[in-house]
């Protein structure tokens, strides 16, 4: 139990009960406010084209609205300008447009001006849950598709191709997880348990680099990597994340392979073990919560990075990543919320999935890791 | 598990123990790792050529990147073992610690020595131009706009990740529904700056009156007779829309922080004190906020960081435009834009400065722990 809890005690019982009522509200209130925005997203993706363009997501729950019951045929070139009766009702041309509520509730608009036809509408229940997955479909395989527009015609756009920077995407984020794990708990190893000149300093600069800004480093990295003409290359981001992770890595799995009890390590070594098979053999499995942690970490970063993806590998179609053809559509299709709304889904699928299933290791990580700027 | 390795450590212990010099073992290694090496720069010519990714090339790319990496290790550490008893002592460390302190080096302390250099130079790095482009800094317009916002961003973001953060934790500690209500709030951690940019664009969408609103702001507020509104260019209050994607995306992990170091204040303490009489605000202010102040102190810098560092959404929902550039985007745009690697450098460097003051917090803790 926790600690807060107790304090309760001392009050009486309807207060108790006045207390949950306000803890619970307030935060499922705060709670709901934090669904709103992706739930948002999720349902939209989930919409046709020109749903999403016309009515509001919200609109998929159960709600009330003027919907069409019947139609009134006026007599044909009947005169604009002059009163226009309606339903018992005389009305101007101007209230028709905006539609006109009439005093049993019914509401009249026209739906046909020019051939002078009045629809009549009534509040009715309803709820517009078409769902679908073509927008899925439309931005993950880049192929043309046709819709039909408001007026009648029919018009061919081309879908995004996201399913190829899904695959960027991954290519980048696994070497670049794995590869600065092996090396800092090499390191970390060496910092917390072995002697040599220069150990201090060199872990003061380890815990000074946490917080250095990549900008400071991005001008003379991206000179560097056009000399050796690997600009443009994954391999350029996958030495970038390695860089720019390492420092967390290790401080991270010094503080805990630092913490693991000395006996283990000295018994171990009075058996004859070198330094190599110790760690091979005992830090690295003792380190597994860590060095999940740190992996789970440093997976979200490079996966939602988007400033050192858009330097370092560009926005060419090829090689450009999930983030880096996401913020491209919404520069270059800003109003295009069917694609955007699916995109941006397919774009934080793997993130929530891993965030999902492994929290725990995920907030351990971030507990020992809150240095990080 | 522990018993069972150290069993089959006796075996090469017998080997190797026995100390002094191997020639022979030496050679092997030496070869090894000319060997490996080899084969990474073949494997490094090779994934320099591969722009288009494909599945086989993040295979290959894995296999090359840490099974070269692990190659490196055993063939370098094969080596060492071959060496005399008392030199393999001295060098083994440096096996450890330098690959990873090496690459430090290379990628962050040395390019922000070149950064600090080239800051005091022109636009492509040919003449000296001593402070002017520090002076630049401080007096263009542009970057005035981006230091206010900046520090909006810093006051506003970061007050409200950690007392919305704060007040989260306490009424999460408090009710039935902790796992889930925690879940909830901390779940935009895992969706990028990007994701999120998308998410809030779409909250902010505007249409003109006549026309149905469909981004949820101007729907409830022309659902109260409100005329609806562009959010994201109604200057100056765009920044505070803007700075609500981080909030939203923030306070999670204020609150885990937070939860984790309520659980840690000692529940007699409180309960000691509402025996003296003392309301449960007195209690909290008094006994719990001084308990977890260094938690908050924590999430404060960090944050704090993070909104000075902010670049990702401002660039994506307005482009720095409409009064919202922050010193990220003003960066990017000397930088990419106008290529101006001189006046980028300083800004780069005076963000450093900005952040530095953590950068001295962080290594000051650090000399007070244990072995430092």
């Amino acid at each position: 139990m926790s600690s807060m809890a107790k304090v309760q005690t001392a009050g009486t019982k309807s207060n108790k009960l006045l207390n949950g009522i306000l803890v619970n509200g307030t935060l499922g209130f705060l709670c709901l406010l934090w669904l709103i925005p992706t739930l948002g997203l999720f349902v939209s993706s989930l919409r046709e084209r020109s749903d999403i363009a016309t009515s509001g997501w919200w609109t998929v729950f159960p709600h009330q609205e003027y919907l069409s019951s019947s139609q009134v045929q006026l007599t044909a070139g009947l005169p604009l300008d002059q009163p226009i009766t309606v339903e018992g009702q005389t009305l101007t041309d101007d209230q028709l447009r905006a539609g006109y509520k009439l005093p049993d509730g019914r509401k009249v608009i026209w739906i046909n001006r020019r051939a002078r036809t009045v629809d009549v509408q009534t509040q009715q229940w309803t709820a517009k849950a078409n769902f679908t997955l073509i927008n899925y479909q439309n931005v993950l395989i880049g192929q043309n598709y046709t819709y039909t527009q408001a007026d009648g015609s029919t018009k061919t756009e081309q879908g995004e191709n996201m399913s190829n920077a899904f695959i960027n995407s991954l290519t980048v984020a696994v070497p670049a997880t794995i590869i600065p794990i092996l090396i800092a708990a090499f390191a970390a190893y060496a910092f917390a348990w072995m002697r040599f000149p220069g150990r201090k300093l060199l872990f003061t600069m380890v815990v000074g680099l946490l917080v250095v800004p990549s900008q400071v480093a991005l001008i003379p990295l991206l000179r560097a990597f056009s000399g050796l003409e690997i600009n443009g290359t994954f391999l350029s981001l996958w030495l970038v994340h390695t860089g720019f992770g390492l420092s967390l890595a290790t401080y991270l799995l010094y503080n805990y392979i630092s913490g693991l009890p000395r006996e283990i390590l000295e018994s171990a070594f009075i058996d004859g073990a070198t330094p190599f098979t110790i760690f091979l053999q005992l830090i690295l499995p003792l380190s597994v919560p860590a060095l999940a942690s740190f992996a789970i970490f440093q997976f979200m970063w490079v996966w939602n990075d988007y400033l050192n993806a858009l330097i370092f590998l560009g926005a060419t179609p090829d090689s450009q990543v999930v983030t880096v053809k996401l913020a491209q559509m919404i520069g270059a299709r800003g109003q295009d919320w069917h694609l955007l709304t699916a995109g941006g889904f397919v774009s934080m699928l793997l993130p929530l999935a891993v965030f999902f299933a492994l929290q725990r290791f995920f907030v351990r990580g971030l507990l020992a890791g809150s240095v990080k700027g | 598990m522990i018993q069972q390795t150290r069993e089959a450590d006796k075996k090469p212990a017998s080997s190797t123990a026995a100390g002094g010099w191997i020639p022979g073992q030496f050679l092997i290694a030496l070869l090894g790792l000319v060997v490996v090496l080899v084969l990474l720069w073949l494997g490094f010519i090779y994934l320099k050529g591969t722009k288009t990714a494909s599945l086989l090339n993040a295979v290959i790319a894995i296999v090359w990147g840490v099974g070269g990496v692990a190659a490196l290790f055993f063939s370098a550490n094969y080596l060492i073992e071959a060496l005399p008893h008392k030199a393999r002592n001295s060098v083994r460390p440096f096996l450890f610690f330098l690959p990873g302190v090496g690459i430090l080096f290379l990628f962050l302390t040395i390019p922000t020595l070149i950064t600090l250099y080239q800051s005091f130079f022109n636009r492509d790095s040919t003449s000296f131009v001593g402070l002017d482009n520090y002076v630049a800094t401080f007096t263009d317009r542009s970057m005035l706009e981006s230091f206010r916002n900046n520090l909006i961003w810093l006051f506003f973001g970061t007050g409200f990740c950690v007392s919305l953060g704060l007040l989260i934790a306490v009424l999460a500690d408090r009710s039935k529904f902790e796992t889930i209500a925690k879940a909830i709030i901390f779940m935009p951690m895992a969706i990028s700056l990007v994701g999120a940019s998308v998410i809030w664009k779409f909250i902010y969408a505007y249409a003109p009156a006549d026309q149905p609103q469909i981004g949820i702001q101007n729907a409830i507020l022309t659902a109260f007779g409100v005329e609806p509104q562009s959010w994201l260019t109604l200057q100056p209050w765009n920044n505070m829309f803007l700075i609500l994607v981080l909030v939203w995306g923030s306070t999670g992990f204020a609150m885990v922080l937070f939860s984790a170091a309520l659980k840690g204040v000692p529940g007699d303490l409180i309960e000691a004190s509402r025996v003296d009489g003392a309301t449960e605000f007195q209690a909290f202010f008094a006994i719990v906020i001084p308990y977890i102040q260094g938690t908050i102190l924590t999430v404060t810098t960090t944050t704090a960081i993070g909104t000075l560092k902010i670049f990702d959404q401002v660039f994506v929902m307005t482009g720095g435009q409409y009064g919202t550039s922050v010193v990220g985007t003003e960066f990017y745009r000397q930088f990419f834009t106008n290529s101006n690697f001189g006046y980028g450098s300083a800004i780069a460097i005076v963000l450093f400065i900005a952040i530095s003051p953590v950068l001295i917090y962080n290594l000051r803790q650090l000399r007070k722990q244990e072995g430092f």
